[in-house]
């Protein structure tokens, strides 16, 4: 079976399957703008915490560092509870959406984006506070300064977040319904194909998913290193 | 980096744009596995659309959670295989109509061996109480779904308790329950459009069907304006009456699968 | 701590020095004192050399003259009304991961210099500093020395009026020792305060003003350079001077 699942990997791909795209690129759209929103919101929470010391600092870390075992399918339900005609934010319509699966994903990845910057800039405000200070430094303003300068260990978290995303089946199950044409992604249509008992196909799919994360990691790979040789 | 930081924008408002540009009319239709994985709605729903222009997106989940979806006010329309089910919310308020649509069969399926000797049985309550008494393994749905309440139904008349180590309760779909079992060399009653297209066989084959206690009925329900406003009404009347209607009728009967005809129209 | 405006004439001769006075100040550390009590006050052109056997609470008595910590008893005043400006420089430099020049400019950034002018402030402190060739360098690749500098020319475009130093060239070789101490009497000479810490013997007589005797957590000893080596007055002072070991 498992030569069966390269050919089929292979056919795939060089046949340039029209459906296979669609489902490729929506998947990648998906998880990659998910991480980017994750990010926006989850980097500066991350500082946030490592900078200021506020009551309830220290449940706040444990919370986020728990939260990045979040369970998809947990996430996917509440997520749908909320977008649910049913409930509080069903006036935006975005259940059985990208919309919601973007959502639901942006609520998987941003405790592992925060969770792992927190410590990052942790780590790197015990070198830096002395001088900051020195230096008139407000606490906002290191901010944006640390962020920029641990950008090559910020790079990996990333990809954390990326591979959690892309990973996932739980909750765009749940909550993009697996809409042929609409809502389907790599890993929908793996488990489509593998509850309907063909095991190559998703077998393939699965290594074309594997392929793509490989490649994706590998770039952000050479980008990293690139610009970390010119900066040190 | 600002230039990197202007490109990434404009991805992401290409990506919302092409989001939003799916702005054409569609209904959102919960219905079973069983119609979608069989393949009878990549047959159908592009006949429908071409007639009407209206796209219909199926959510195809267990029939439990179909009914939870469209009594949220998710789904502008249902397709399950659950008559008693389906009176129930009709009579609760939820829809407005029901329609029979359509009927396929369930089927039983075990290993070739064959150890509790279904083959030989001459009805299904035969068969259910064949099984039980010989306590071979049986892998059910245990999911709440349409299948798996009909499967609990077929246990009751043949006056059997399906308890023991040999009744196996999955929790899942009809596709996932066929692997399970093909892993397991376990009996299943499975609907025959899941079978026919299902690609891991094993060393299962079928073993028993033609009963009539075995046909499967599926309807559409229309869904309560009242209860749920906002629901897109016209347009999933419009796909109701067309299932109902001779073209969705002829549409239904002219799927087939190696040659097999999986459902059978059977509106009023 | 806030941020000051940087003045535009960044390299004029700066207002009279600002005194710095310590009244009965100590600090405790879980229950332990460290530092203290000691009452003292530095003023007059300096430069003031703090020095002591290590221990003596030199870096401590540093970071509660520039702020970075507070004192458990007692008073620090500084004269005038505005608090001065202050810069200073660590032991192991504490730099950026970018370049030279945009340390610097992060620096001026910070302090809210107008943009315009940053690019010109950072080139400058860079060639008073012989960092030119290096300013797009990493500064995490520049060598020790260099990042020293680096430092100082940081330091310089913010115009402190007082600079305090931690033992700038404990890490680093002679001809870098060298040119650091010429970089420290550049801005000696333009009128910034210096206070530096040190534990070497001959780079206090090179660069004292006075000198301020620490051992134990205690202040010794406060006079000026000269009377200092030629005789010092506590026994401490007398002991370290003499080559034994002190507490």
């Amino acid at each position: 079976m498992e030569n069966n699942a390269f050919y089929v990997a292979l056919s795939l791909l060089l046949n340039l399957d029209a459906s296979l795209f669609q489902i490729v690129a929506l998947s990648l759209q998906i998880s990659l703008l998910a991480v980017l929103i994750a990010a926006v919101l989850g980097f500066p929470l991350g500082a946030a915490v490592a900078i200021w010391r506020f009551p309830g600092r220290g449940g706040m870390i444990v919370a986020l560092n728990a939260l990045m075992g979040l369970p998809p399918v947990v996430a996917g339900l509440m997520v749908y509870l909320l977008l649910s005609r049913a409930g509080p934010l069903g006036e935006w319509g975005l259940l059985f959406t990208p919309g919601a699966m973007i959502f639901a994903q942006v609520v998987l990845v941003l405790p592992i984006l925060a969770a792992l910057s927190r410590q990052k800039v942790e780590e790197l405000l015990g070198e830096y506070r002395e001088q900051f200070v020195s230096l008139g430094m407000s606490h906002s303003r290191m901010m944006p300064t640390l962020l920029w300068d641990a950008r090559f260990a910020l790079l990996t978290v990333l990809l954390a977040g990326f591979g959690r995303a892309s990973a996932e089946v739980g909750a765009v199950m749940m909550v993009g319904g697996n809409i042929d044409g609409v809502t389907r992604v790599m890993t929908t249509s793996i488990v489509l194909e593998t509850g309907k008992g063909n095991l190559p196909l998703a077998l393939g799919l699965g290594i074309v998913l594997l392929t793509l994360v490989m490649l994706i990691n590998a770039g952000a790979y050479l980008v990293g290193e690139l610009t970390r040789r010119r900066v040190g | 980096m600002k230039k990197t930081l202007n490109l990434l924008l404009a991805g992401v408002a290409s990506m919302g744009l092409a989001f939003a540009a799916c702005a054409e009319d569609y209904i959102t239709l919960a219905s079973t596995t069983s119609t979608e994985n069989s393949g009878l709605f990549a047959s159908i729903l592009p006949k429908f659309e071409d007639t009407t222009g209206i796209q219909v997106r199926v959510v195809a989940v267990g029939t439990g959670q179909a009914f939870e979806i469209a009594r949220r006010g998710d789904a502008d329309s249902l397709l399950v295989h659950d008559t008693a089910g389906e009176k129930r919310f009709v009579e609760n308020g939820f829809a407005t109509e029901r329609a029979d649509v359509m009927y396929n069969d369930f089927v039983l399926i075990g290993p070739a061996n064959d150890p509790a000797n279904i083959r030989q049985a001459q009805s299904a309550k035969e068969a259910f109480a064949a099984i039980a008494k010989a306590e071979a393994p049986f892998a059910s749905r245990g999911d709440d779904s349409g299948t798996n309440r009909a499967e609990l139904r077929h246990w009751k008349n043949a006056g059997v308790d399906s308890d023991g180590d040999w009744y196996r309760e999955l929790g899942s779909g009809m596709g996932p329950t066929l692997n399970t079992a093909a892993a397991m060399d376990a009996y299943v009653m499975s609907d025959r459009a899941t079978w026919v297209a299902f690609g891991n066989r094993q060393n299962l084959t079928l073993l028993f069907e033609g009963d009539k206690v075995l046909f499967n009925q599926y309807g559409s329900l229309l869904m309560s304006e009242e209860k749920h406003p906002h629901l897109k009404h016209d347009l999933a009347q419009q796909w109701h009456n067309w299932l109902i209607s001779e073209d969705g009728q002829q549409a239904i009967a002219d799927f087939k699968v190696d040659g097999q005809q999986l459902f059978f129209p059977n509106a009023k | 701590m806030t941020a000051f405006q940087v003045p535009r004439l960044a390299s004029s001769i700066l207002s009279p020095s600002p005194e710095l006075c310590f009244k009965d100040v100590s600090f405790s550390h879980e229950d332990k004192v460290l530092l203290g009590p000691c009452s003292f006050t530095l003023k007059g052109a300096g430069p003031t050399l703090v020095m002591g056997p290590n221990g003596a609470g030199k870096s401590l008595l540093l970071r509660l003259s520039h702020g970075l910590l507070l004192p458990t008893q007692g008073q620090i005043t500084w004269s005038g009304e505005i608090r001065p400006r202050q810069a200073m420089v660590f032991q192991q430099p504490v730099l950026l991961r970018r370049s030279a020049v945009a340390n610097l400019i992060h620096a001026l950034a910070v302090n809210n210099v107008p943009r315009r002018e940053r690019v010109k402030l950072a080139h400058d402190a860079l060639e008073r500093f012989g960092l030119t060739a290096c300013c797009n360098t990493p500064a995490r690749v520049l060598s020790g020395g260099e990042q020293q500098r680096l430092t100082l020319a940081r330091a310089w475009v913010l115009s402190p009026q007082v600079l305090f130093l931690d033992e700038p060239t404990s890490a680093l070789d002679p001809a870098a020792i060298k040119a650091v101490e010429a970089a420290v009497h550049e801005f000696h000479q333009r009128g910034t305060r210096i206070v530096m810490t040190t534990h070497d013997l001959h780079q206090a007589k090179r660069l004292a003003g006075d000198i301020l005797f620490l051992s134990g957590g205690k202040v010794r000893e406060h006079s000026p350079a000269e009377a200092f080596f030629e005789k010092p007055v506590s026994r401490e002072a007398q002991a370290y001077m003499a080559g034994e070991l002190v507490e």
